[in-house]
């Protein structure tokens, strides 16, 4: 029992999400999540100003049924296969992340300054999230997959466009990380 | 029932995200800064087993529950599309410390704030189809 309550090792969690792939690939389906964010603009009518959300949005349908899945899923492990949220951290990441004020609460999967309700109306706050957002809804249809489609799906088919995009994701978050960070926060 | 197999699948992605700790804002700072091997364990144990079975199921012939031929959604060749793309997500990504999945398995495991990130992230696909003509490919 604790080895399940325990956080999962990568070299566990990473074979069982090779499994995920190999699931949709028999259920007959692309595993690539960011989609959804197409398919949920389509659904709210997206599609009277661009064509790219004029489809059928209802023959991607069960990719919403998986996103509703990934929340219950998360919801089921965090109230009945954990003991807390804590994540030991490399003491070097940790000292970082005090010199920005962003090590919040131990037992916390974000850090408080972001996320925590009294925080995130503050102008700068609020910017950095849906800004942030902005860039990931963006950059993902842009680059035409995210972590899912390229990175797992893609890499896996051993696909260049694939390959390049994930370089792309380093390029923007070691950026963001070691150059942007610092001067936001 | 096939259905059920998408939502049944999705919770266990959401169970495997949660205990692995992939959703946390700190994995992925701590990944960016190259002082923890666990993102990278994660990812590229995935992607290992995931050549192998897709090597796998090519050679077999495996085909799907329907008993059709597995299909590879292949991409169309181009660089510039996946590399700047790529860098806007990978810049969004660091600074909210969570790609789509993760966003809604945050949603999920009670971190009830991050609806604001994934309403952005909806503005920016939205966006995207707007300006989808004017970008290079």
């Amino acid at each position: 029992m604790e080895a399940i309550l325990n956080p999962w090792p990568w070299y566990v969690s990473g074979p069982l999400l090779a499994g995920i792939l190999a699931t949709m690939l028999y259920l007959g389906k692309t595993f690539g999540f960011s989609s959804n964010f197409r398919t949920i603009c389509a659904m709210g009518g997206a599609g009277k100003f661009s064509s790219f959300f004029d489809y059928d949005w209802k023959q991607d349908s069960w990719n919403l049924l998986f996103l509703v899945g990934t929340v219950i899923g998360a919801l089921i492990a965090s109230q009945f296969l954990m003991n807390d949220h804590s994540v030991i951290l490399n003491p070097n990441t940790e000292a970082a992340l005090k010199s920005f004020g962003l090590l919040g609460n131990a037992d916390s999967y974000v850090p408080g300054l972001l996320f925590d309700s009294e925080n995130i109306f503050k102008p700068k706050i609020l910017a950095v999230l849906i800004g942030g957002g902005i860039l990931i809804g963006f950059g993902t249809r842009y680059a035409g997959g995210c972590t899912s489609g390229h990175a797992i799906s893609g890499l896996s088919n051993l696909q260049w466009p694939s390959l390049i995009a994930v370089i792309g994701f380093f390029i923007g978050g070691l950026v963001m990380t070691h150059f942007l960070m610092p001067m936001i926060f | 029932m096939k259905n059920l197999s998408f939502l049944f699948t999705g919770t266990l992605f959401g169970i495997i995200l949660t205990k692995s700790q992939a959703i946390s804002w700190y994995r992925i700072y701590e990944m960016f800064r190259f002082e923890s091997f666990h993102m990278y364990g994660i990812i590229g144990s995935t992607v290992v087993l995931g050549i192998l079975t897709t090597l796998f199921f090519k050679k077999t012939g495996q085909k799907d529950i329907n008993n059709e031929p597995i299909t590879f959604n292949e991409k169309n060749k181009s660089i510039i599309r996946y590399l700047a793309g790529g860098i806007f997500f990978g810049l969004g990504w660091a600074l909210v410390g969570a790609c789509p999945g993760p966003l809604f398995a945050l949603l999920g495991a009670g971190y009830y704030t991050i609806i604001i990130v994934i309403i952005g992230t909806t503005i920016g696909t939205f966006m995207y189809g707007l300006l989808r003509d004017k970008l290079p490919h």
